[in-house]
């Protein structure tokens, strides 16, 4: 039989382990909320039903991170207390801690809305426990497969995010894997962010790879071919979890843009134009263009994500005005498209997890003049399996060549290269070596890094030798 | 004698829209480059349902798909079975990955007791299990010495009296989580479950693959790899260091 502990002495045990974590230099988050979550099952649920505008989230495989802090800044800058689970630990736990810290002993929540990036995989357990009152679904692509097993699934729990949600779902237009969520709800409102088709080409989609190798024909660029021919759902080699025949067809292809453009439905966030941080925006009936401090195709286009959702939200309470203002002043989370200045140049670091995401930074960063670093880890947060680096064309370093790679897997980044005839100046695997060597070797120039998470985690220690970076907790 | 470079090798991917995923593209990469650095051209087609089968075909390749992209292709595969088989018995060399692995087999037989038929050229079968064999895998083959790669599947393959493993599994589970075999062989037709991509690590694979389209059509043996310098160190090198960097990981 349960034993049910008051609520107070939940909190109690939680901020007492969330300080006995940070005092043995533990970064707080996710110690805390497992004690918490052992003892008090429904901690989350209760504390977070006393929440006015309730809880949003934020689920997709690439730019999880920036939008949830875009959402964040907007719905602060219209003046809502919010919190958030920002300490990198976007799991159930990361947002049990982060809670404590907002809470009082009686258990009163100091806040209006919650906003949480949730992971795929830990989102279903979460939304059975915290239904969320609306959600914001980016997209589906090839991600840490050898942790979900296929893109087919990860859509699947996606679709139960959207699926829990009670008052308003809003959806990737552009992605068929995330639009076609709409035919699974029902009751729920559902709304839908987009891009102009003449923007499409800076999205590559995961499906473009196949024509990449085809000879002769120039292979590079160009839109993702439309599919033809009836799919014939009769079999289910290479079994998954799902029964015969409950698994609705969904349509081929992953990514940011893999649906065609022809029969789209209308998107309340359009995104019309990219400029060096600059972007132009169709919300609602309005046409806007501002200047961001977010860079880069993806991160405008998942700004468009996010002003959606904050829309769907606030519907008639928001202040239009104070939305492009903060708009203009959102910035990139860290270490997706982040800058440090190290000995007087710019240092960017790049977090890249999957093909698609490696493929927008190189697409979204111009290499030109720019010396560039790859850093790959394969430890279990950046995935295992190195198959996906096939998946990517670095045909864009080909010109000014790769300065340094470094990480685990130094030599199957290095061996990729050699493939795509990109030349290289250095491989070290070990991570402080290379970046001392890599920063020494062009005093002055702009200077990028493409990085594994755990390999970002690691570089961003060695670089607060050098610079102040912003403290990672 | 003509010059090698107008010596045409023809690698045919198949259905690499619906059966590419986990890097298989690396394996068709690899091909391209090294029949370059060999001294011949190569001839890159894809083939995908419904399309003119390619008039040449030195050698083959495919991959690993979702359930649905495998949905796609099965009734397309059957149609080219026989031109496989008349391929294969001529001593074609192809390589098949994990999803084409299993439909060159007689059949994947589901969880729920269907049978799905393959083109049966090579003698193996599949069972759809719940366990998915995830993780790095170290085996060893007497023709291509230690094969390095990522096996991500929830079909277990068995092989049959006519097919020969293509390895033994030091590191990792292959086939199935019975037997220690990974991947099987008949003639020249490789079938594997490892991702990796396979060829880019193990290029006496992709080596044996060319050697033997070359001897097919034009009679010679290999020469010596002409790779460009890139590096600070030769291809070479960089293939083993990256090879004991992957063997010396986790599962
Ligand atoms: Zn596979």
């Amino acid at each position: 039989m349960a034993l049910r502990v008051p609520r107070s002495a939940s909190i109690a045990v939680g901020k007492a382990a969330r300080t006995l974590t940070r005092l043995r230099g533990g970064s707080g988050s996710a110690f805390p909320g497992l004690v918490v979550e052992r003892i008090d099952p429904s901690f989350l649920a209760r504390t977070l039903a006393q929440l006015p505008k309730g809880v949003v989230v934020v689920s997709g495989t690439n730019g999880k991170t920036t939008t949830t802090k875009m959402v964040v800044e907007l719905l602060r800058g219209q003046g809502l207390k919010v919190l958030t689970n920002r300490s990198g630990s976007n799991f159930t736990r990361g947002v049990v801690a982060s809670l404590l810290g907002e809470i009082s002993l009686t258990g009163r929540l100091e806040a209006d809305i919650a906003v949480l990036e949730l992971d795929e995989a830990h989102a279903v357990h979460f939304v059975r426990a915290v239904r969320p009152r609306h959600s914001l679904l980016l997209n589906v692509m090839r991600d840490q497969l050898d942790r979900f097993g296929e893109i087919d699934t990860t859509a699947g729990m996606l679709r139960s995010i959207a699926q829990t949600t009670t008052e308003g779902v809003v959806l990737n237009r552009e992605d068929s894997r995330v639009a076609g969520i709409a035919e699974s709800l029902s009751g729920q409102q559902v709304r839908y962010f987009g891009l102009v088709p003449e923007l499409r080409r800076h999205f590559p989609s995961d499906d473009e790879l196949h024509s990449a190798i085809t000879p002769d024909a120039g292979s590079a660029g160009g839109e993702t071919p439309p599919r033809s021919g009836p799919a014939q759902p009769t079999t289910t080699p290479e079994g998954d979890g799902v029964p015969d025949g409950e698994e609705p067809v969904e349509p081929p292809g992953t990514g940011i843009i893999s649906a065609d453009s022809a029969g789209l439905p209308e998107a309340d966030v359009l995104l019309t134009g990219l400029g060096t941080q600059r972007g132009s925006f169709r919300i609602g009936e309005q046409e806007v263009t501002t200047d961001l401090k977010v860079n880069g195709a993806y991160n405008t286009y998942n700004a468009a994500a996010a002003l959606a959702l904050v829309r769907m939200v606030l519907g008639e309470e928001l202040d239009h005005q104070a939305l492009l203002r903060t708009l203009a002043q959102v910035s990139p989370a860290f270490g997706r498209g982040e800058s440090l200045t190290v000995a007087g140049a710019p240092v960017d670091l790049v977090l890249v997890k999957n093909p698609a995401g490696f493929r927008l930074g190189l697409s979204s960063f111009s290499a030109d003049g720019v010396a560039t670093m790859i850093a790959i880890n394969d430890n279990y947060a950046d995935g295992r399996d190195m198959s996906w680096l096939w998946d990517v064309s670095f045909d864009s370093l080909a010109a000014e060549g790769v300065a340094m790679v470094s990480g685990v897997r130094a030599y199957d980044m290095a061996l990729r290269l050699s493939y795509d005839q990109v030349s290289i100046q250095a491989v070290e695997p070990d991570l402080k070596t290379a970046l001392e060597a890599f920063l020494a070797a062009q005093p002055g120039q702009p200077k990028r890094i493409f990085c594994t998470y755990t390999a970002m985690l690691a570089l961003r220690k060695h670089l607060a030798a050098y610079t102040d970076v912003e403290a990672f907790a | 004698m003509s010059s090698r470079s107008t010596q045409q090798i023809h690698v045919v991917q198949l259905y690499p829209r619906d059966m590419n995923i986990y890097g298989d593209y690396g394996n068709a990469l690899v091909l391209q480059r090294r029949i370059a650095w060999y001294g011949y051209e190569p001839v890159m087609h894809s083939y995908d349902p419904g399309d003119e089968f390619p008039a040449h075909a030195d050698i083959l390749i495919g991959g690993g798909g979702q359930d649905s992209g495998q949905d796609r292709i099965q009734q397309d595969l059957l149609s080219i079975g026989e031109r496989l088989h008349s391929l294969a018995e001529a001593g074609t060399p192809m390589l098949m990955i994990c999803g084409l692995y299993q439909l060159f087999g007689h059949y994947f037989e589901t969880r729920q007791g269907r049978r799905i038929q393959g083109i049966g050229l090579l003698d193996v079968t599949t069972y759809g299990t719940d366990t998915r064999l995830i993780g790095n895998v170290v085996a060893e083959s007497d023709q291509f010495g230690q094969i390095i790669g990522y096996e991500n599947h929830s079909g277990q393959t068995y092989l049959g009296d006519d097919a020969q493993p293509l390895a033994r599994v030091v590191t990792g589970e292959g086939n199935n989580e019975q037997d220690p075999h990974e991947g099987a062989r008949h003639r020249n037709v490789l079938g594997s479950y490892l991702h990796g991509s396979l060829l880019p690590k193990n290029p006496a694979v992709a080596d044996f693959l060319i050697a033997a389209a070359v001897q097919q059509k034009f009679g010679d043996s290999l020469g010596d790899l002409q790779a460009p310098d890139t590096a600070p160190v030769s291809l070479t090198e960089l293939t083993e260091k990256a090879r004991r960097s992957a063997a010396s990981r986790p599962r």
